[in-house]
């Protein structure tokens, strides 16, 4: 791994803005940063979401295991327990459903012009925030509720993860032929 | 059709160009792409110029020190990039309401800016206490196989799309 590289923080920052300018790029030229496009994914009219996050997934699945095989890289697989995914997952749905936008795109919507997302969204995502940060100590009982780890499908089923990312990729390509045929 | 400038993409293009950013992220920083944490220590960035010092000392801010950190960075680049791209392709537009919106519940800004604070809100509080967003969650985590991750993804958009369906088919159908 780029140990030092990684360390070195007078060009991670740099880095870090570098990506976030490609990332950027590529949700606005996928339309990603339009609400119109998101809430159609949610009314399920419009299939770009789902397609650009599956494509994304299953590219970056099958390099990044290459990068962990040949020791370049390592997981950082997030923790999970039944008392803060599911919970946290739903209520990060309702307001899905609700702004248009997720906390990355509402940022790229902003980019390009939209002010419900610089005067509602941003705000509101801000204070949701802030709010989870002070009521934290009093969550913590029920965040830890059913704590699994940051174990990842591989590891919990004991196989090699290769096993794993070859039928996933085969299964999204099939739906992508499925989408495709069905003209959505 | 000059690539850079074209208004869109193929989403299978721009998904496989996401998941290549997610390889030089983790070969170059070590770090999956996400956006939430940014919020986070903005957040407590914000409280402490108005509660001062002690702010950092909060148990949640002491998991993620309110400061200018490489997702912060990221999610800034986020900004900037989709500024350009939208002005380079000429999608550039100020745009208080949002089409569909629009054309479902009429163009009043005031009630469009107070749903969409109540949505980020929602977004916000969620997204911190599932430990990611879309991005985290959605690309970062899936692509690594994670449990957490998978089981998260699919609650976004379950709750995602019953909201959206009750707002566009009951509420204002």
């Amino acid at each position: 791994m780029l140990n030092t590289l990684h360390k070195k923080k007078n060009i991670q920052l740099p880095l870090g803005f570098a990506l976030g300018i490609a990332f950027g790029f590529l949700l606005q030229k996928g339309g990603a940063t339009y609400y119109d496009v998101i809430i159609g994914q949610l009314l399920l009219t419009d299939f770009t979401v789902l397609k650009i996050m599956l494509a994304a997934m299953i590219t970056g699945m099958v390099g990044i295991h290459l990068l962990v095989t040949f020791n370049l890289a390592q997981l950082h697989p997030k923790p999970g327990a039944w008392g803060a995914t599911i919970p946290g997952a739903l209520i990060f749905g309702v307001g899905f459903g609700i702004l248009g936008y997720c906390p990355g795109t509402v940022v790229g919507a902003v980019g390009h012009g939209a002010l419900d997302a610089l005067f509602g969204g941003v705000p509101g995502i801000l204070l949701g925030a802030a709010t989870f940060a002070a009521l934290y100590p009093r969550l913590m009982p029920l965040l830890k509720r059913g704590d699994f780890g940051d174990v990842t499908f591989p590891r919990l089923f004991g196989i090699n993860p290769w096993f794993v990312v070859v039928p996933v990729v085969l299964v999204v390509l099939a739906l992508f032929y499925v989408l495709e045929s069905a003209g959505l | 059709m000059d690539m850079l400038s074209a208004a869109r993409w193929s989403p299978y293009a721009v998904g496989i160009g996401i998941g290549m950013l997610s390889w030089l992220a983790f070969l170059l920083s070590n770090k999956p792409l996400g956006c939430s944490t940014a919020f986070t220590r903005s957040a407590g960035l914000l409280e402490r110029v108005v509660r001062g010092g002690k702010v950092n000392r909060k148990a949640y801010y002491l998991q993620f020190t309110p400061e200018i950190d490489w997702e912060w960075m990221l999610v800034l680049g986020v900004l900037v990039g989709a500024l350009a791209t939208a002005l380079l392709s000429g999608q550039f537009q100020w745009v208080w309401t949002p089409g569909m919106w629009t054309a479902a519940a009429g163009p009043g800004v005031v009630t469009r800016i107070l749903v969409a604070l109540l949505g980020g809100f929602c977004v916000g509080f969620g997204a911190r206490w599932a430990g990611g967003c879309t991005s985290g969650h959605g690309i970062s985590g899936t692509l690594q196989l994670a449990v957490s991750s998978w089981i998260a993804a699919a609650g976004f958009f379950v709750g995602g799309i019953i909201t959206a369906m009750l707002i566009y088919h009951v509420l204002l159908g």
